[in-house]
């Protein structure tokens, strides 16, 4: 480390008081910052990244005390007054927040909120300076039309433009560190390329260093240069971004590593799930505190709390050394840490399935549609309509898991309740297992919804916070009128099916921790033994690590069980662990549909290609050698699609298509075609692309 | 936005006609005037008894009585009372004097509800919040007639401590009493003080208003947008002001016209006790009488008060919500 | 503000399984509500009023009906503690008389009109139709027409009729707001992830109503149902204070309070014990609801009001879609 650090943290420690004792957030933690540098701080929730970014601000409310030193360049920050802060807050440091949606104030045009910023460290400058200043940073971002944007409220933006408009206030002043805590999180794939490429711009403008807070491994993995992982109030590991993911040496590291779905690796390697939960921070017990989860702990990791040993290349792990020897087996990393985490690690077990067309399709959609009108007025006199889902077709035959991917707002979770009502749709047709919905009567449709069951994304909402798990569990079985001791049998089977204990069957929901709640999901949803499940984003709301085991289950269920599954999610990687089809949705229809590996390799439509190429690969070499398409501009408002194909805004072929050609994308609806074998695209001109 | 307080205008109108409508029906099934003439002793003749009941268009049908009053009242006739007087020669000077106790006792409930529920929220758990807090717990504990009372009490206690009569609270202004301009505010201003203090501290005055106030501003101050603007390297004082309270009181807006219906109630009370002749005095004399005409015509003034002030609420909320600005 | 310290704070039992059996929510919330030193002081003082009010006969040699004809207009003295009235009735026994009344009044209005609340907001929210127009509908018209209004405007009815009336008319207009809130929070709840679950698994509705509906809003209803006794007694004393109410010879603290009133500035005990006994029960009343609400929102600050808040974010939505209508 140099003598010019930007910024140096040393023993930092915070905590706060809560109902069960002193909170101890960050544990002495110390790093440097260089000028110019990208340090990402990785970690998952209640590791105390954000927690130490804040006290950086100075933002941390009054109850948190606060030791330690923390200095940017000479002067330090800890102890100084609101006033003092203040001056520099904004101008030497500025930050960005996770949530752009809420983080500019509702009432202010955008181009006032950068104004003040610039008129709050420079009084001297006038208002119709600070002004013009403000568009031309809002231009900077890559806000179309600055000056009139700069009038317009923040409502009015989109959550990838209000993030830009968060980082353009953050650069007003040039400040000499940028703190991001996790920018891209509540955003889209195709969004988080774009704010990410601001944020490489901002860094490029200002010469600022920049801290990345982040949960993800991939958007490091791309924009870090040194990374700092988290656990439980301290520094585990920290090294060169290419050093901690090629050579991880603290076993959480490489537990996390081996927890990512990746685009580019063997589909069908299972994850590696961390069992266990990070511990409280109240009354931490001696020792290590990942000891309890760490497959390598032996009893010298429960006396005594490692130390972070080494200086730019640091673990704080005493055994180090068993994981390089294991390393000197294997390069990659993946298949490192499914051996060291061989316990927990389910093998792979898919089996070979009779081929595609001599299977019975479970679900056949044709032409589905949903418009929501748009209504006005006393008597909703409709002015206009919504087409959420226009004009959707897939399937899915026996025993296959369909992988229905797209951006929010794209339809697909339209089109999963359209499936699971059983009735009638709008426009189109629906059939399960050979039935038409339609013509269901009331106790047909009770038959069939046996069959058909769903899990849903958030493992907090989804289940009824009163009532204990055996009830949630039972209340399918009891709807069918199952004798008392049955129910009772079936619910203790359902539990110890889904990788938990019958015992837990008295206890209520909100005693469990998210991917135990999420099982409970499944076990209910299997309850009456369908044949088709609906997965609806079942495992965004949990953490990496947990999310792994839930994706292992899903797949040991389906093996066991011959199910099929409807698995609808944003994340492409995920999908591509899960899904042998995948079907791609924008603005309510499928642009591309086929074969998962056949899709994923041979990619043709280009917002398929620009959704992959937007999803970050968890590998420092790979991700920096990929080759990047970032879409420009937002999702166009599914009021007012654009005519003909309606990706065509947003289009890298369109755009580079000479003007005769282009009349086809305006005018004609692409309708999907046969694209090589068992792959269909909806693009007039397709043209297959490598981008993983 | 034009269209939108249109389309708002169009709706209290329509609730105005129907709260006076059903008003007229209750009031015209529930009250016997007639059996209050029979009272009287010696009872008076029947062909006196008759008279009044034909007066009163009581031999006719109860629809065809309101659309007989409604059509008057459209030509400014608001009907006769009980007693035969017209009612029309009164409202004017009645509706001035409750007027001028709400604006007033309004303006106070507001200013001082907002500014409690800030500092509240600011300094929660602070001994300055408790005791706001606590305070404000007793005046939502107390209705407004005895809160009324204890004004009149403490008022005379004062007056007796400090040998003045500063203090003034009966009626609006002293009778007989002429002066310079200056001096006859003056004289009105010692009346209203009192009663715009009962009517601002009573029901859905400051103290309602300084417990949402407290929370919507609670709610703001976890808000994402405050530490933006902190980030940015504003002062404390100015995030919470120019951030904070701005978007604080957007929800108030909404707020205002349930607030303002309640606080009409508190309105009777508060005339009766600091003897203001208002229209507050004149529904408990309407009910007492069992007069259906004078009910009716307090519930269409406080209904159009409920409308000027809802229309009043929307023109603020959007004027502080760019959300909804069209 | 957005921190990791809640997460780290209670961390979920780890993925093997719970360590600890936790309490059940019931204990939980006891737990809490013990802790809230100004719940418990509430409670206290209500079983205090209620247990002095309903057995004062026991203790206390004089009655409400009988004057002591040796003493008229007697301040509190050894004899008759908080004196006497003009006709010589002890003070105590019909302020104790006057509390039974009025504590039964808002027990009974509480319990009647939030069952009425639920039913009808969870019915409207959920099916959404007619039945959700009407309620809108009614809301915007009591806005208009303060139920105080119309309860004085019938008042003739109940004259000479048994006060069980009186309490079946009040419960009839103070069921509304808190319907529109039960409405809004099925609205939003119909969307939660377990009641489509619940519906997608082909549960029947009311079944989905009865077991995954109305358990989520039985906290509001609690907190509801206590705070509406203290409103209910206000609006008794407050119809009671105009003759609109209770009628002689029952008697409720407003009809004390009412005929205390003249007097207050020279008999100031004849005002001043009705209406303290008044405001310390509803401030109690106030005050464990406020603590129950407190127990049941683990989310609350103390003393903020989460249903409140909610129904200030319906509002909002409201006025926000309103505005996109047009």
């Amino acid at each position: 480390m140099s003598e010019s650090a930007l910024l140096t943290v040393d023993n930092l420690d915070v905590s706060f008081p809560s109902e069960a004792g002193r909170v101890r957030a960050v544990r002495g933690v110390s790093w440097q910052l260089n000028q110019g540098e990208v340090l990402g701080i990785v970690g998952e929730s209640g590791s105390g990244k954000s927690v130490s970014s804040l006290a950086i601000m100075g933002l941390l409310p009054e109850r948190a005390r606060v030791s330690g030193s923390i200095r940017l360049r000479d002067r330090e920050l800890i102890g100084l007054s609101d006033k003092e802060f203040s001056a520099i807050r904004g101008s030497r440091i500025a930050m960005v927040f996770q949530d752009p949606m809420s983080a500019l104030t509702p009432v202010y045009p955008v181009g006032e909120q950068i104004a003040e910023a610039l008129r709050a460290h420079d009084r001297t400058r006038s208002r119709e300076s600070a002004r013009n200043r403000a568009v031309e940073l809002l231009d900077l971002v890559g806000i179309p039309n600055a000056a009139n944007a700069a009038k317009a409220f923040p409502h009015e933006f989109s959550g990838g433009m209000r993030q830009r408009v968060v980082i353009a206030i953050a650069i007003a002043n040039d400040p000499d560190l940028i703190i991001a805590d996790e920018p891209t999180t509540a955003l889209d794939v195709t969004v988080q390329a774009q704010v990410l490429d601001v944020l490489t711009t901002a860094r490029e403008v200002t010469g600022a260093g920049i801290i990345l807070i982040t949960h993800d491994l991939g958007v490091v993995a791309g924009f870090a240069d040194r990374l700092m992982v988290m656990y439980a109030g301290r520094t585990v590991e920290t090294g060169s971004v290419h050093e901690v993911y090629e050579t991880p040496r603290m076993p959480y590291t490489l537990g996390l590593l081996g927890s990512v779905p990746r685009l580019d690796d063997d589909a069908h390697r299972p994850l590696v799930p961390i069992a266990g939960r990070p511990p409280s921070l109240v009354d931490l017990p001696a020792g290590c505190p990942f000891a309890p989860r760490c497959p390598l702990a032996i009893d010298a990791c429960l006396t005594e709390e490692p130390p972070l040993i080494g200086a730019d290349r640091a673990v704080a792990c005493i055994r180090t050394d068993d994981v390089a020897t294991a390393q000197q087996e294997t390069e990659d990393v993946a298949e490192l840490a499914t051996r060291i985490y061989a316990d927990q690690t389910p093998l792979s077990v898919r089996s070979e399935p009779k081929p595609r067309d001599e299977r019975e399709l479970v679900l056949d959609v044709r032409g589905l549609a949903k418009y929501f009108p748009i209504t006005k007025g006393v008597f909703r006199r409709q002015i206009g309509e919504v087409r959420a889902v226009d004009g959707v077709d897939l399937d899915i035959a026996a025993g296959e898991t369909l992988g229905l991917v797209g951006e929010s707002g794209c339809g697909k979770t339209t089109t999963l309740l359209q499936v699971l009502e059983l009735a009638k749709p709008e426009r189109g047709s629906i059939s399960l297992f050979g039935e038409d919905v339609a013509e269901l009567d009331r106790a047909g449709r009770k038959r069939l919804r046996r069959n058909v069951q769903v899990v849903f994304q958030d493992p907090i909402a989804s289940l009824d916070p009163r009532m204990p798990i055996n009830d949630i569990i039972a209340e399918p079985l009891r709807l069918y009128d199952l004798p008392a001791a049955q129910v009772r049998a079936r619910v203790a089977e359902l539990l110890e099916l889904v990788g938990m204990s019958p015992e837990h069957a008295a206890r209520y929901p909100a005693e469990f921790s998210g991917g135990q709640r999420q099982r409970v999901s499944i076990a209910r949803a299997l309850a009456l033994e369908p044949k088709l499940v609906v997965l609806d984003e079942p495992v965004s709301a949990l953490d990496v690590s947990v999310q792994a085991g839930v994706l292992n289950l899903l797949a040991e269920l389906r093996e066991r069980l011959g199910l099929s599954y409807l698995f609808v999610s944003h994340d492409l990687a995920v999908i591509r662990h899960v899904a042998d089809r995948i079907a791609v949705m924008y603005l309510g229809r499928i642009v591309e549909i086929g074969a998962a590996s056949e899709l994923l390799d041979r990619a043709a439509h280009p917002y398929t290609q620009a959704l992959l190429s937007a999803v970050p690969i968890p590998d420092p070499s790979a991700e920096r050698s990929r080759d990047r398409i970032v879409l420009v501009g937002d999702r166009p408002d599914p009021a007012r699609p654009p005519s003909g194909c309606r990706f065509r805004t947003r289009c890298f072929t369109y755009a580079a298509l000479p003007e005769p050609d282009r009349a086809r994308c305006a005018d004609v609806v692409p309708e999907l075609r046969e694209q090589g074998t068992a792959h269909q695209v909806a693009c007039h001109y397709p043209k297959v692309r490598g981008v993983i | 936005m034009i269209r939108f307080l249109l389309r708002r205008l169009v709706n209290y109108v329509v609730l105005c006609f129907l709260a006076v409508f059903f008003t007229y029906v209750l009031a015209s099934l529930t009250f016997d005037p007639i059996s209050l003439l029979k009272a009287h002793k010696p009872p008076p003749p029947a062909a006196t008894i008759a008279d009044k009941v034909h007066q009163l268009h009581l031999d006719q049908p109860i629809p065809q009585r309101f659309l007989t009053w409604f059509t008057s009242v459209l030509h400014g006739n608001f009907g006769d009372t009980v007693y035969g007087s017209a009612i029309a020669p009164d409202v004017w000077e009645r509706a001035g004097v409750s007027f001028r106790l709400f604006l007033f006792g309004t303006i106070f409930a507001v200013v001082l509800g907002v500014l409690v529920g800030v500092s509240g929220a600011v300094r929660q758990y602070r001994f300055s919040d408790y005791a706001s807090t606590f305070l404000s717990y007793i005046l939502i504990a107390m209705p407004v007639f005895v809160l009324g009372t204890l004004l009149k009490y403490g008022a005379t206690e004062l007056n007796y401590a400090t040998g003045s009569s500063f203090l003034l609270f009966t009626g609006e202004t002293t009778p007989g009493f002429t002066g310079s301009f200056g001096a006859e505010i003056w004289d009105r201003f010692r009346h209203l003080i009192l009663p715009t203090i009962a009517i601002g501290l009573g029901p859905a005055g400051a103290a309602y208003y300084s417990r949402y106030q407290r929370n919507a501003m609670l709610d703001v101050l976890g808000a994402d947008f405050l530490r933006t603007a902190a980030a940015k390297g504003l002062r404390r004082g100015r995030v919470l002001y120019r951030h904070g309270l701005r978007v604080a009181l957007i929800p108030m807006a909404a707020l205002f016209t349930y607030g303002f219906a309640t606080m009409i109630v508190g309105g009777p009370f508060t005339e009766r006790i600091f003897g203001w002749y208002g229209m507050g005095d004149w529904l408990i004399i309407g009910i007492q009488t069992e007069d259906t005409n004078l009910t009716a015509t307090v519930t269409l003034f406080v209904a159009v008060c409920v409308l000027v002030s809802g229309l009043l609420a929307d023109l603020a909320y959007a004027a502080l919500d760019p959300r909804i600005r069209i | 503000m957005i921190l990791d310290e809640d997460a780290a704070a209670h961390p979920p039992t780890d993925d093997r399984g719970p360590s600890a059996p936790s309490a059940s929510r019931g204990a939980l919330v006891w737990r809490r509500l013990r802790r809230n030193k100004m719940a418990i002081a509430g409670a206290v003082i209500i079983v205090l009023l209620f247990v002095a009010a309903f057995t004062y006969t026991w203790y206390w040699p004089w009655s409400y009906t009988q004057p002591d004809l040796t003493a008229f207009l007697t301040a509190p003295s050894g004899t008759h503690v908080f004196g006497t009235d003009n006709d010589g009735f002890d003070l105590f026994a019909e302020t104790m008389r006057g509390l039974q009344k009025s504590l039964i009044i808002g027990l009974l209005v509480a319990v009647l009109s939030t069952g009425v609340s639920a039913l009808v907001g969870s019915v409207a929210g959920y099916f959404r139709g007619w039945a959700d127009w009407l309620i809108t509908a009614i809301v915007d018209l009591l806005l208009t027409l303060p139920g105080f209004l119309i309860l004085a405007v019938l008042s003739p009815t109940f004259r000479g009729k048994t006060w069980l009336l009186f309490v079946l008319l009040i419960a009839a207009f103070n069921w509304m707001i808190t319907a529109r809130i039960v409405r809004g929070m099925t609205l939003a709840l119909k969307e939660q992830e377990f009641v489509r679950a619940a519906r997608l698994m082909g549960l029947p509705s009311w079944r989905v109503i009865s077991r995954h509906i109305l358990p989520q809003i039985t906290s509001l209803l609690i907190v509801d149902a206590t705070v509406n006794v203290g409103g209910a007694i206000l609006t008794e004393t407050s119809l009671s204070y105009f003759g609109f109410g209770i009628q002689p010879p029952d008697i409720s603290l407003g009809t004390l309070i009412a005929n205390g009133t003249s007097s207050a500035l020279t008999f100031p005990w004849l005002f001043f014990i009705p209406a303290g006994f008044l405001v310390v029960t509803v401030l109690a009343v106030n005050m464990v609801g406020d603590g129950v609400r407190d127990a049941f929102d683990p989310s609350s600050t103390r003393g903020a009001r989460r249903a409140d808040r909610r129904e200030l974010r319906a509002e909002r939505r409201a006025a926000r879609a309103a505005g996109r209508d047009s």
